[in-house]
């Protein structure tokens, strides 16, 4: 699949965040995390940024933006529409939770229910999100069990390592999350390996014989394709990336998203402060670029059933 | 309640789909052009525009169906690549650099450089036209003009099929024949990708399989008809004539054969005299009356043209002067069943098992004498003989280029006709049928005029420059036995080159040889691309300057083409032509019509839109210059233009003989005669209002053998189709090819030089023959171990579609198909780039591998590959970069031998021998592997052309106009 | 709306069948959809580079060419394919908006151009490659079985077919209710055990594949010689010495 730059950095900004945005409304209320308004304020303020740019930025890769509007309307049957409704219904809860706790500095209560609502609502637009692509039949590398559970995990390990980081403003050696989210990264870490292990080791059913019924007389070649050039076809679904190219970049995933963050991460559980701090962000920003090229793997790696019809044996 | 549906509308929206749409608000019949398949095509208009075109249901061609290419006819009418005003070259040749021109001044010019010759040398004017479907106006006018210097595109296409049908049935596969679809139970296809009858072929393919006939494809690839057929045999290329007389052997051996047709119908009896040594041996032995004759039970000679006698098919005959004769099934019998002929002997060589070859033999004579039918058709023969049935044996061949384009065609497709007789499936039920015209009498007439005592300023010829040569004595030869034509047809390089051979036209005019012309006039062929072997050097030729006088070597070129060809570049004066949607065209008996076997048939294109730009139809230009040089046969008798309404004005009026003329249809005052009758002022109002076409049904007892048939023979008399009632007798052995032989053997007073004697000797064999393609015998076949081929693609028309915004999508550039094991074993990969040389030169290319191909064959699409800068692409086209030209490779000339340049073309026809070529494939360095070479410099363009669209958004009339949305 | 209608009892289906066996991959299906569909109902059918480098288009019916099995048995399969008009199209549940839909009166799956936003997430659902993303006006189109023939009352009745089924030269196309197990195309399908495009995926095609039949090789055994045969050319001609014909 085409990875546009749009629905990668869609998925990535607002999977970070959405769940950053989860653990806020479920941590504030708990009084997991510092209740003051000024916290309050910046931690919401980048989950919704993130959040809402991603979905900004998942406009601009329609046809036609001005008509967003009407993707709301299918939500029974459509999970693109349930995400989108999941993620403007959060945002009501949210504006609530926000006002609340920025501008009355209260996290309990209503307030701290709305919290739970809009981690509720963040979840499921989580959850959308991943459905979005595990839904897809024809796409084996989406239509699996790891799919959703990798959504989460990479959000979640968005979210908890900018918690880490912004937190250390107000409480500047924060154990409980530093410690959540060196889990969340080995988990994610995890999750992703398996995904990758699952991808290499497994194909999809559907091979070009059972997309073309031929193949009684033995091996099934493309001889010529219908347009000797790309069509719309293959350059949205014919996306190719060459085995080492892809190891490569497997190999900067793995470290930018997971091996340093779990380091750096580390440094900032032991060190407290300024320096825990610095790790603490640079633990988030090798992230992002990490994500980012996992995020677009997770497109150029996935191979649609229709390159069947245009050389691929099996997808 | 309004907002309530809003809502509704917003989460279950529903659109309301408007199913009946106004469709077209006119709709004109035409003949389609996109080919020269000639279907009958519906064009609905829409607000002017084209809105689709459709296939005409009630037309004999395709009944219905249109081709990949018909229906992408709208964007023929967009294309950016049509010429737009008449142009004067201003830069060099080739350069692009032209002035816009009006056509006061176009035609000016063209007749100051006409009148010029004509007045002094007419045959310093070639002119030359290619699938134009006016040959017969073309023809006539360079007759009128006085130049024997007229071809057309037949020799480098299947001049081959023509003559060798021509001379044997007096029909031939090229267009005047075909299988009998609805009957035959086997069908086998000799290297035929597409041909000209595209639908026909594939409508009645579909009805034959339906059916459960067999159908057998020889093609050295598996694509196209092939790929359905039910049996496959890849052949190597150039052997067909070998493979055939093997199964000849087969059936000769096994006695499977039509004896009892071979009497009737056939010169198996007629006796050839025997006296090595005479001048006349070989010939046919005939009485006072020049009748052949035959041998009789008795040993007393009879007439062969008198009905009911009986006679042998093997034996001695002493003729009265004594000497000896044989009948010619005798000759047959013993050459055919040599044991060279054997399967064994010749299954390496075709690469076709010897099994197979006896298979396929078995087949053909089960089908042939146990699948008998018989028609309860009561028919009467030549001579008055009543038949209550009609027999027929439902075997039938077919075959097109992959015979024809090769140095050994014209025998091969004899070999194919002996095939035929011997199993007696010509004419009849179930075989292989004339399409009318046809048959026309064999040996056919007429002879090609334009030998030197035709030819002075001022006069016509007396005929055609095209015909068909019977003996030395026909050749068109200078006085000293030199060629005379600037092409060399009907030279002893090619003594039957009957549509004379334009592929060295350009090549002898640039040696001035055998002398320099004037003006290569030049129409609708793409002379300096595709239909030129050695393309680089064909366009150099064209450049060329003597250096002592700085004067191109081939002075002046005139050119029509309707879109920014490559030949267009190096035209001198480019007449721009309309295209098939916007000019009358007349597909005439006179040239190569539309007949059926079921009777004779023709049809008009009629102007459907109005030309948007400064064009003319080439027709009405060339009756025009025709008046203004004052030919006679285009003004009258005070000197006035004859045809002052252009085309649509000698469609109706021109008379070839008396009665006879264009158009078949509706002629007689008042339109009630078919085939002869006077001019008929509404004739074109009748064939619109009949869809554009005409035909003529045959009655059932005239359908088959119409050369034995007496009711078909009169009907053809009386339509002029023939000129006499006399059976066609079929020719086993042609006697013309032995004339010539006799005069390479140094009889006669029209002799060969030393040069061509030996070669005249060998080839003229009047009994079919193989030999070994000549490329492939002279080069050396280690260094060249591979054949190469080209092939139709379906949907592109030669070079025509590559300005095609829909067709050029499909196929924007071509690959080198190479066996898959054969290319493994060379360390090729699925697609790599390759250089890929024959004796000629070299050019790199991407490869493709596949199975279905012969191991030593490797192919392409034809004509993909263009010039930079032509049919106004843009400059990175992948036409261009990943697109070749196979005639880059391609001689023109063979390896010399003794001294002398012969082409690259059959000894007999001059057919260009397209398919000889021998290449070998070495792989590029990766660094190569990017852009196909040569990749000849980008020209300038005529700023008179449209500039192509970013995106194209045709869409006919108002954009959802009507649709209740 | 995207949710798919209910099936109901004896359900038309319309769609198209598509016989494997003797189609000679013209083309002709393929421009005579895109000349009908460029000034149709979803039309224009925009062409991007029509005249240079990477041109591609908006199709709906795309002319794949394959070759099944090795070396000298390999047979060469022209493989044309639209949308396939599915049952359990998914590429009409994930739409967001409602703009792709599946007709209740027969099955007939189209996109309303009005609606759609472009998200392409319909082409990402069919596993068939039958969605066409028209990047000029920004939304998808695809197939719509010829809507705007096959019912169209300034069409005669004979005409009243997809541009691609009346266009076939060889009739390797046929258009029907697949739904009605009497029809001609179900029949078909029946005779000639036609079937579905990768069924493991369970979208229950309704345009229906007939495979290609097995090669007919001929059973003919070897010519019988004739039985004066003694094997030399001369001998061989004895047999006709006594034959006497007749013109
Ligand atoms: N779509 C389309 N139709 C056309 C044309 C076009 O350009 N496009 N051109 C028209 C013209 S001008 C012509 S002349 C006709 C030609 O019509 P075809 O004769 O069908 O044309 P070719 O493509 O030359 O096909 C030659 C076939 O012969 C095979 N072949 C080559 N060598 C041999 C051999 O030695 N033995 C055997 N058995 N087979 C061999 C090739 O593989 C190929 O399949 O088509 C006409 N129709
Ligand atoms: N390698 C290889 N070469 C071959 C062959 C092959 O099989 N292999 N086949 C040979 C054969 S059989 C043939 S027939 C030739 C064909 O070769 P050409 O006759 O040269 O082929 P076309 O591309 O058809 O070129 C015809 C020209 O006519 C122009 N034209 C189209 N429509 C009109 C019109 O309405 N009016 C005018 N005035 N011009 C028009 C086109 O723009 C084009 O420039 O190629 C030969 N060359
Ligand atoms: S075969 Fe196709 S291009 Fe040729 S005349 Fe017929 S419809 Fe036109
Ligand atoms: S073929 Fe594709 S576009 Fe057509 S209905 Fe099926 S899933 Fe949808
Ligand atoms: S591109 Fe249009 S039709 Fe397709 S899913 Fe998106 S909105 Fe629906
Ligand atoms: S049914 Fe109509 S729209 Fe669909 S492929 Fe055929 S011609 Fe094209
Ligand atoms: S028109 Fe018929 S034969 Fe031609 S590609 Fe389409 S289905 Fe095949
Ligand atoms: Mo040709």
């Amino acid at each position: 699949m085409h990875p546009a730059f749009s629905i990668v950095f869609f998925t990535t900004a607002s999977g970070a965040g959405f769940a950053l945005l989860l653990l806020l409304g479920l941590g504030a209320p708990l009084a997991l995390l510092p209740s003051s308004s000024s916290f309050g304020f910046t931690a919401l303020a980048i989950a919704l940024l993130l959040a809402a740019g991603g979905l900004v930025s998942s406009v601009f890769h329609l046809g036609r933006p001005e008509r967003a509007w009407r993707a709301f309307s299918q939500w029974r049957s459509s999970w693109l529409s349930r995400e989108g409704v999941f993620s403007v219904l959060t945002f009501l809860p949210t504006a609530v939770f926000g006002i609340g706790w920025v501008f009355f500095g209260a996290t309990m209560g209503l307030v701290g229910l709305c919290g739970v609502f809009a981690a509720a609502l963040a979840a499921a637009t989580i959850y959308c999100t991943g459905m979005i692509y595990a839904s897809l039949k024809p796409i084996h590398q989406w239509h699996n069990s790891w799919v959703v559970p990798n959504y989460y995990a990479l959000g979640l390990m968005s979210g908890f390592l900018i918690l880490n980081f912004l937190v250390r403003f107000w409480a500047p050696h924060p154990i409980g999350v530093a410690v959540c989210s060196l889990s969340v990264v080995l988990v994610a870490w995890w999750t992703k390996e398996r995904y990758w292990r699952f991808i290499d080791t497994t194909s999809a059913r559907s091979t070009v014989a059972s997309a073309t019924l031929l193949g009684s007389r033995g091996r099934v070649h493309l001889l010529e394709a219908p347009h000797t050039e790309e069509n719309y076809l293959l350059k949205e679904m014919g996306f190719q990336i060459g085995r080492r190219h892809r190891l490569r970049l497997r190999r900067i995933a793995r470290i930018a998203s997971f091996v340093l963050p779990v380091l750096l991460t580390l440094l900032a559980l032991w060190f407290g402060g300024a320096f825990g701090g610095i790790a603490a962000g640079l633990a988030v920003v090798s992230a992002a670029l990490g994500l980012v090229v996992e995020r677009w793997l997770f497109f150029a790696e996935a191979k649609h059933t229709v390159t069947l019809y245009y050389g691929a044996e099996a997808v | 309640m309004i907002f309530l549906d809003h809502l509704r509308d917003y989460f279950s929206p529903r659109e309301v789909v408007n199913t009946s749409p106004r469709v077209s608000d006119q709709v004109k019949c035409t003949t389609c052009y996109m080919c020269a398949c000639r279907c009958g095509i519906k064009v609905h208009l829409r607000d002017g525009a084209i809105r689709y075109i459709e296939g005409n249901r009630d037309h004999p061609v395709n009944r219905g169906v249109i081709c990949g290419k018909g229906a992408a006819g709208i964007m023929q009418q967009a294309s950016p690549a049509k010429l737009t005003k008449p142009l004067r070259r201003v830069g060099e040749r080739g350069s692009g650099e032209f002035r816009e021109i009006e056509w006061d001044e176009a035609l000016a010019t063209a007749i100051d450089w006409l009148a010029a010759i004509r007045a002094t040398d007419p045959k310093k004017l070639a002119f030359f036209t290619g699938r134009a479907q006016s040959q017969s106006l073309t023809g006539y006018w360079a007759a009128q003009f006085g130049t024997p210097n007229f071809a057309a595109h037949g020799g480098f296409c299947s001049v081959n099929m023509a003559a060798a049908g021509m001379y044997t049935l007096g029909g031939s596969f090229w267009e005047f024949g075909e299988p009998d679809w609805a009957r035959t139970r086997l069908l086998v296809m000799f290297g035929v990708a597409e041909d000209h009858d595209s639908n026909p072929i594939k409508i009645a393919l579909s009805g034959l399989r339906r059916r459960g006939a067999k159908f057998v494809s020889v093609n050295p690839v598996r694509t196209g008809y092939s790929a359905i057929a039910d049996e496959w045999i890849g052949i190597r290329p150039g052997t067909d004539g070998l493979f055939v007389l093997s199964l000849v052997h087969e059936l000769l051996k096994a006695d499977r054969i039509d004896i009892d047709y071979l009497g009737r119908y056939t010169n198996a009896g007629w006796l050839v005299i025997q006296a090595p040594g005479a001048a006349d041996h070989g010939l046919f032995a005939r009485n006072e009356n020049g009748e052949p004759l035959l041998l009789e039970p008795s040993g007393s000679l009879a007439s062969g043209v008198a009905p009911g006698i009986s006679f042998r098919l093997i034996g001695d005959a002493v003729l009265p002067d004594g000497r000896r004769a044989v009948p010619v099934f005798q000759l047959v019998a013993e050459r055919y069943l040599d044991p060279s002929y054997a399967p064994e002997r010749v299954a390496e060589t075709c690469g076709i098992p010897a099994v197979t070859i006896r298979r396929v033999a078995a087949e053909m004579a089960r089908t042939a004498f146990e699948d008998e039918i018989e028609l309860a058709v009561p028919w009467t023969d030549w001579a008055g003989r009543r038949h209550q049935t009609m027999r027929g044996r439902p075997v039938s061949l077919h075959a097109m280029r992959g015979i024809s384009a090769h140095s050994n065609g014209f025998q091969t497709c004899r070999a194919l006709h002996l095939l035929q007789i011997l199993l007696g499936t010509i004419d009849v039920p179930g075989g292989w049928r004339y399409k009318s015209p046809h048959p026309k009498p064999a040996p056919p007439g007429p002879k090609p005029a334009g030998r030197p005592e035709h030819v002075a300023p001022g006069k016509p010829l007396p005929g055609i420059p095209l015909g068909y040569p019977l003996s030395p004595e026909d050749l068109i030869l200078d006085t000293e036995g030199e060629p005379f034509r600037i092409d060399k047809a009907f030279s002893w390089d090619a003594p039957i080159a009957a549509h004379g051979m334009m592929h060295m036209v350009i090549q002898n005019a640039w040696k001035a040889d055998p002398y320099p012309v004037d003006t290569l006039f030049m129409y609708m062929a793409n002379m300096a691309w595709n239909s030129a072997m050695n393309t680089a050097e064909t366009m150099r030729m064209l450049r060329d300057k003597d250096p002592a006088t700085g004067e191109y070597r081939i002075p002046r070129i005139i050119y029509s083409d309707a879109y920014y060809s490559e030949t267009v570049a190096y035209a001198d004066l480019v007449l721009p032509d309309t295209t098939y949607l916007e000019r009358w065209d007349c597909i005439s008996l006179l040239d190569r019509p539309i007949g059926s076997p079921d009777g004779p048939a023709d049809s008009i294109r009629q102007p459907v839109v109005t030309p948007d730009r400064d064009v003319r139809p080439f027709q009405d230009v060339l009756i025009e210059i025709g008046a203004r040089l004052d030919l006679p046969g285009f003004v009258t008798p005070e000197g006035e233009p004859r045809y002052p309404g252009g085309y649509a004005d000698y469609i109706v009026n021109h008379e070839r003989r008396p009665g006879v003329g264009p158009l078949a249809g509706w002629r007689g005052a008042d339109g009630e005669n078919a085939g002869r009758g006077a001019p008929n002022p509404h004739q074109l109002e009748r064939y619109i209002a009949n869809g554009c076409f005409w035909k003529h049904e045959l009655p059932e007892e005239q359908l088959y053998f119409k050369h034995a048939n007496k009711a078909y023979l009169e009907t053809a008399v009386r339509m002029g189709l023939i000129d006499n009632p006399a059976p066609i007798v079929l020719q086993l052995y042609v006697e013309p090819l032995q004339c010539f032989r006799l005069a390479g053997q140094g009889y006669g007073s029209v002799l060969p030089p030393s040069t061509h004697r030996e070669r005249i000797a060998t080839y003229f064999d009047p009994l079919p023959f193989w030999y070994m393609p000549f490329e492939e015998a002279r080069i050396d076949r280690t260094d060249f171990p591979l054949h190469a081929l080209t092939q139709r693609p379906m949907q592109m028309y030669h070079s025509w579609h590559s300005q095609n915004a829909w067709l050029r999508q499909i196929l924007g550039s071509n690959r080198l198909f190479v066996n898959r094991a054969v290319g493994r074993a060379m360390g090729l990969n699925e697609e790599d780039w390759v250089w890929l040389s024959s004796h000629r030169g070299r050019i790199r290319v991407p490869t493709k591998l596949m199975d279905g191909v012969n191991p030593d064959t490797v192919w392409t699409w034809n004509a993909i590959g263009k010039h930079a800068g032509a049919w106004n692409l843009d400059p990175d086209a992948p036409e261009f970069r990943k697109g070749f030209l196979l005639n880059h490779l391609i001689s023109e000339l063979l390896p010399p031998d003794r001294g002398y340049d012969f082409a690259n073309a059959d000894p007999i026809t001059g057919q260009a021998a397209w398919y000889d070529l021998r290449v070998r494939i070495d792989r590029a360095t990766p660094a190569e592997a990017d852009i196909a070479l040569p990749l000849p410099k980008t020209p300038a363009h005529p700023a008179s052309l449209r500039p192509p669209p970013a995106i194209l958004r045709y869409f006919a009339g108002a954009r959802h106009e009507g649709s209740a949305q | 709306m995207t949710s798919l209608p209910e099936p109901q009892l004896g359900q038309k289906k319309l769609g198209l069948v598509i016989d494997l066996d003797i189609c000679v991959g013209c083309h002709a299906c393929a421009t005579a959809c895109k000349e009908w569909n460029a000034s149709g109902h979803m039309g224009p059918l925009p062409d991007f580079s029509p005249y240079g480098d990477s041109a591609w288009g908006v199709w709906f019916n795309r002319i794949h060419s394959f070759e099944e099995g090795n070396g000298e048995g390999a047979r060469t399969i022209h493989f044309p394919k639209s949308c396939l008009h599915c049952e359990e199209p998914a590429c009409v549940t994930v739409c967001p908006t409602g703009a792709s839909y599946k007709r209740a009166e027969d099955g007939i799956v189209l996109v309303n151009e009005a609606i759609c936003i472009g998200c392409k997430l319909c082409s990402w659902a069919c596993p068939y490659g039958a969605r066409e993303f028209d990047a000029d006006e920004g939304v998808m189109k695809k197939c719509t079985l010829c809507i705007d023939r096959i019912y169209n009352e300034h069409l005669p009745p004979e005409d009243r077919q997809p541009a691609c089924v009346m266009v076939c030269p060889v009739n390797a196309r046929h258009f029907g209710d697949l739904g009605d197990p009497h029809s001609d195309v179900s029949e078909l399908v029946a005779r000639r055990v036609g079937g579905d495009l990768m069924p493991e995926l369970g979208y229950k095609p309704v345009n229906k594949y007939l495979p290609p039949r097995t090669a007919r090789m001929a059973t003919a055994a070897p010519v019988v010689p004739a039985p004066t045969d003694d094997g030399s050319a001369g001998d061989r001609m004895l047999r006709w010495v006594d034959r006497l014909l007749s013109r």
